[in-house]
């Protein structure tokens, strides 16, 4: 038994720090489920400008006469910033308590998955916190444009994605966002308890790879197709 | 082999540490890390100087005192403990910058000795089960199935060193609360405390100042006994199971 020649230190009052991942793991679950839609929205785009503006229109008027105008909308904006500030807060606090955890850093740092990941999941996360702004500047509130403004939703996103510097910016954000999921969808499977051998490790991991590719291609599609000028 | 050797010298936990060079002459391959380090020691006291304080005790790999990170990976280059590592896994003319487990949970007593003193408030807190004393039980008396015996064994050669802690960028000890928590959890011994266990154990853990596991995997590389990540998902199935403890 090791003599404590340091007082202990052991009756604060914390939360959970698996509570707070589990808050994590849950959103971003949430987050991933969206991204499938949206993505499988984007794609719409491939048929046609008035196929992609009638379904614009349509999750307007999703659900009515039981939902109001935007009703389905207002309730996935509603549970996504729930999430959004759910998540982000989470991971603050876990930030912040791994910094705490070792105030005298090493002095030689090795370069690995670790290291890089600590700090791609937490810079790269604020990464894609401005890049949802910016998004939402873009084609939400339209206070951004890319080309010139125009009042079908459409004619919006092809004259966007037909310069090369707006295909870029998003294409940016799909590397961070693969980054992202390519590490969030193993740990969020870790911290719901999923990973109980060596062979499920080995699932969930592939699993993370395929929901990733299958979300960063997905929405590279629409732009690239646009560049290309395949969508007319 | 001669070597350049940067060590932390720090006196007390209160003052501030730096590195130190040390060169080193005449050093076998054959030899030992801790060996090497013993060398060292020998000539800085013929020197007059102080020596390097380090922890070792069996130097046989199983005890877990021994632990110091070199190049910045904890126990060295090698999947084994500090002791175990031998110095044919340098080179000649090497330089080799050696740490102590850097957590604040694991605060610096001198040089590279830390107090892991947290790793044994994380077992008084639920690390255990309550038995009636007696005579020992007949060994079939309670038959516990293959797979389940091999998982407790498996997580139970975890030493307590505290690499993973070293090797974490979280400094968090969940694999070492994970390991206790699988051992105990797969045993029939262990399921009557099995909730409370994991609830007072990760409180424990959290209180003392360790950071959260993100699931990076840096302290299954670096545990000289290969413990497996999955025990922190098994671990935090059962804090999930136990309602978070409230």
């Amino acid at each position: 038994m090791a003599t404590s020649t340091l007082p202990a230190r052991g009756d604060r009052k914390v939360s959970s720090s698996i509570l707070l991942k589990t808050i994590m793991a849950a959103s971003g679950l949430f987050f991933i489920g969206y991204l499938l839609l949206h993505m499988y929205g984007n794609l719409m785009i491939l048929s046609g400008r008035e196929a992609f503006d009638e379904y614009a229109h349509h999750i307007r008027t999703f659900g009515e006469p039981m939902l109001p105008e935007k009703g389905l909308l207002w309730v996935l904006r509603i549970g996504l910033l729930a999430a959004l500030v759910a998540h982000v807060w989470s991971g603050m606090a876990l930030w912040r308590r791994a910094r705490g955890a070792r105030s005298v850093r090493y002095v030689k740092k090795r370069a690995g998955y670790g290291n890089f990941y600590a700090a791609a999941m937490r810079w790269g996360g604020l990464a894609l916190l401005a890049f949802v702004a910016f998004h939402l500047m873009h084609f939400t509130w339209q206070t951004v444009t890319i080309g010139e403004a125009h009042a079908s939703p459409a004619a919006r996103v092809i004259d966007s994605f037909s310069h090369w510097w707006g295909v870029g910016i998003y294409a940016l954000a799909m590397f961070f966002l693969g980054m992202h999921l390519l590490h969030g969808i193993w740990g969020a499977a870790m911290t719901l308890g999923l990973n109980t051998s060596l062979r499920r490790a080995e699932q969930i991991r592939l699993t993370s790879i395929v929901i990733t590719t299958i979300i960063v291609v997905g929405f590279l599609i629409p732009p690239f197709a646009i560049l290309f000028g395949l969508v007319d | 082999m001669k070597l350049a050797l940067s060590i932390w010298r720090q006196d007390n936990p209160k003052v501030p540490g730096r590195m130190v060079r040390y060169d080193i002459d005449g050093v076998s391959e054959d030899s030992s890390f801790l060996e090497m380090l013993d060398l060292l020691n020998e000539q800085l006291t013929e020197k007059g100087e102080e020596p390097v304080a380090f922890d070792s005790d069996c130097r046989e790999g199983i005890c877990g005192t021994c632990g110091v990170v070199i190049n910045g990976e904890a126990h060295g280059p090698e999947r084994t403990t500090t002791c175990q590592l031998h110095m044919r896994s340098f080179k000649d003319g090497d330089e080799i910058v050696i740490e102590p487990w850097r957590a604040d949970p694991f605060p610096v007593i001198k040089d590279l000795v830390v107090d892991r003193s947290a790793f044994d408030r994380i077992i008084a807190a639920g690390g255990f089960i309550s038995a009636n004393t007696g005579s020992a039980p007949d060994a079939h008396a309670t038959p516990v199935p293959k797979e389940h015996a091999d998982r407790a064994f498996m997580a139970a050669e975890c030493i307590g060193c505290g690499a993973c802690v070293a090797a974490c960028p979280n400094g968090s000890g969940s694999l070492f609360m994970g390991a206790k928590i699988t051992h105990l959890g797969e045993l029939p011994q262990g399921q009557p405390e099995r909730d409370a266990r994991v609830a007072a154990m990760t409180h424990q853990h959290d209180a003392e100042g360790f950071g959260g596991c993100t699931n990076l995997g840096e302290c299954t590389r670096a545990c000289p006994k290969g413990i497996p990540l999955n025990v922190i998902s098994q671990m935090n199935a059962d804090l999930r199971h136990a309602g978070y403890g409230r």
